[in-house]
Order: C-alpha cells, then structure tokens, then sequence
C-alpha cells in the first residue's frame, strides 16, 4: 500500500502545493476544482519527475517556520536600511564590495535557501557559487566591514539552516 | 462602519508605504553608477514595495466582501523569483566585465559562471 502510494505521488508536499496553488488560482474553494487540483498535482510531478531526482529528508518544519519568520522581519528592516543607503549615501562614498562566503552546507536545497535568502536581506546579493559548490559569492551594497557581514551571514542564517536540515 | 473606515484607512497607509518604497527603489535605480550596485535596489525595496500596494489590494477586495487569494500568490512567486532573477543578472555581469572582478574561492578553482570548456572562453 505505502509502495503504491510511494509510486503514485513521489513527492507528496510538491503534490500538496500544486493542488493548493490551483485552487487558490481559481480563487474557488469547491470540490471540483480541488480534485482537478490533485489531478494535477499527481501528473505534474510525474511529468517532471527527471528533474527532481531525490527528494530531501529529514526538514524539520517547526524550525523552518520560525526561520521564515525570521527572514520576514529581517526583508522588512533590510528594506527600511537599504531605501537609507539610497537616499542618503552619495555615490563617492558608496562602498560596495564582493565577500566570499564559504559554505559547510552539503544539499542543494540548503544552498538555494541560504542563496535566496542572502539576496532578500540587508544589502546582499549572492552572485555565485564556486564550480565544486564550497562558497558561495556575495555582493554587498555597502559596508566597511566585509567579515562582519560574512560572520553575520554564517551565524544567523547558515548555522539554523544546518539545523533544519540535518 | 468604523471598521469599514478603519479599512480605508489602512489600505490608503499601505498604498503609501508601498509606492514610497517602489519610489526609492527607481530613484536608486537612476542614482547608481555601477551595474551591480544598481542591482541592490529593485531587489529588495521593490519586493516590500509591491507586497504593500498587494496588501492594500488584499484589504480593498475583503472590505468589498469578495476576498481574493491571487495576491498571496502573486507575493509568493514574486519572493520565490526575485533572487533567482537578481542572480541572473549578477552572473551577466560577471561575464560582461561590467564590475570588479570577484576574488577567487578559497578552496575550489574557479566561480561556475566562469568556469567554462577553452574553446569558449573569450580572447581577451
């Protein structure tokens, strides 16, 4: 039974989001629409099912949400610091600078979490990753400090993405 | 009918914040000199600028009695796409030697926008 199951949806929470992405899409919460959301949800992922060639285990979702939390306020503070920067830093005094940060995170999906991450917070972007994937390249807007901006970096965000994907 | 008004009120507060925002985010659009530095505005003060004139479309449509989900969704694609783009563009620019060339990585040869077959490396 759970073999049929394993077979037929490979990636139950892909399968879960389709169908719910769906329904809200057609902005209808009735039975139909819901069914031929899991229709869906069940023949997209089979559809694509060479691209997603392992599933991750092991997400701890209580600290991913306290996360989201986390990146959520931090946008907001990153957004009020950076419309600063632009309003009142003139461009001779700008300092932007490439930092590199090395990464001990192993699984892609970390490292693409961390990434977009760093690009939605406080004057970053990643730009990079090395052709082995062990550092990640980050553009900062502004800063005198180029290290404290890559420790910040590590222990804020890396060092809890370590931990929910453990 | 207060709440009613209350309601105006908030979205009139959320328009505001967020076409400011959208507002800096042009402004330091035009301002900056360097391709990568531009890229740090419309980033990040474009994503809370558009998810506030989405909050006030979202607070709008629930004061009309006909909530609608599709600006949650716009939100989330738009926070799942922003940096996807913005790495993009940095990656041109990298290889458009539009900014300072990044330092090597410490432990691996090269960057993997960079690391590309001889034959199709640019003569410089």
């Amino acid at each position: 039974m759970s073999r049929l199951f394993n077979r037929l949806v490979p990636h139950p929470v892909l399968t879960l989001l389709l169908a719910v992405v769906w329904t809200m899409l057609q902005n209808d919460v009735s039975a139909g629409m819901v069914v031929f959301g899991i229709i869906l949800g069940i023949v997209i992922p089979w559809g694509t099912s060479i691209w997603w060639p392992d599933t991750p285990k092991g997400v701890r979702v209580g600290k991913l949400i306290s996360y989201t939390l986390l990146v959520i306020w931090d946008i907001v503070v990153a957004n009020i610091q950076v419309a600063w920067i632009v309003l009142t830093v003139p461009n001779s005094k700008l300092k932007p600078a490439w930092i590199v940060v090395p990464l001990e995170l192993r699984q892609p999906e970390a490292i693409t979490v961390l990434a977009g991450t760093i690009t939605l917070t406080p004057g970053t972007v990643s730009s990079d990753l090395s052709d082995e994937g062990h550092s990640l390249l980050v553009h900062v807007l502004h800063t005198d400090d180029p290290d404290s901006v890559r420790d910040e970096i590590k222990t804020r965000y890396e060092r809890r993405l370590k931990e929910i994907f453990s | 009918m207060t709440l009613e008004i209350l309601g105006y009120y908030a979205v009139a507060i959320c328009l505001l914040i967020g076409s400011g925002f959208v507002l800096v985010s042009v402004i330091g659009l035009l301002k900056f000199n360097d391709p990568m530095t531009r890229l740090h505005a419309p980033t990040k003060v474009g994503t809370v600028g558009i998810g506030m004139l989405l909050l006030a479309s979202i607070i709008h449509s629930a004061l009309l009695g006909e909530f609608s989900f599709h600006e949650l969704l716009i939100t989330a694609f738009l926070f799942a796409t922003a940096p996807i783009s913005a790495n993009f563009i940095a990656k041109v620019n990298i290889h458009r030697e539009a900014c300072e060339t990044p330092p090597n990585p410490p432990q691996d040869d090269t960057w993997s926008t960079l690391n590309v077959p001889e034959p199709e490396q640019r003569e410089s």
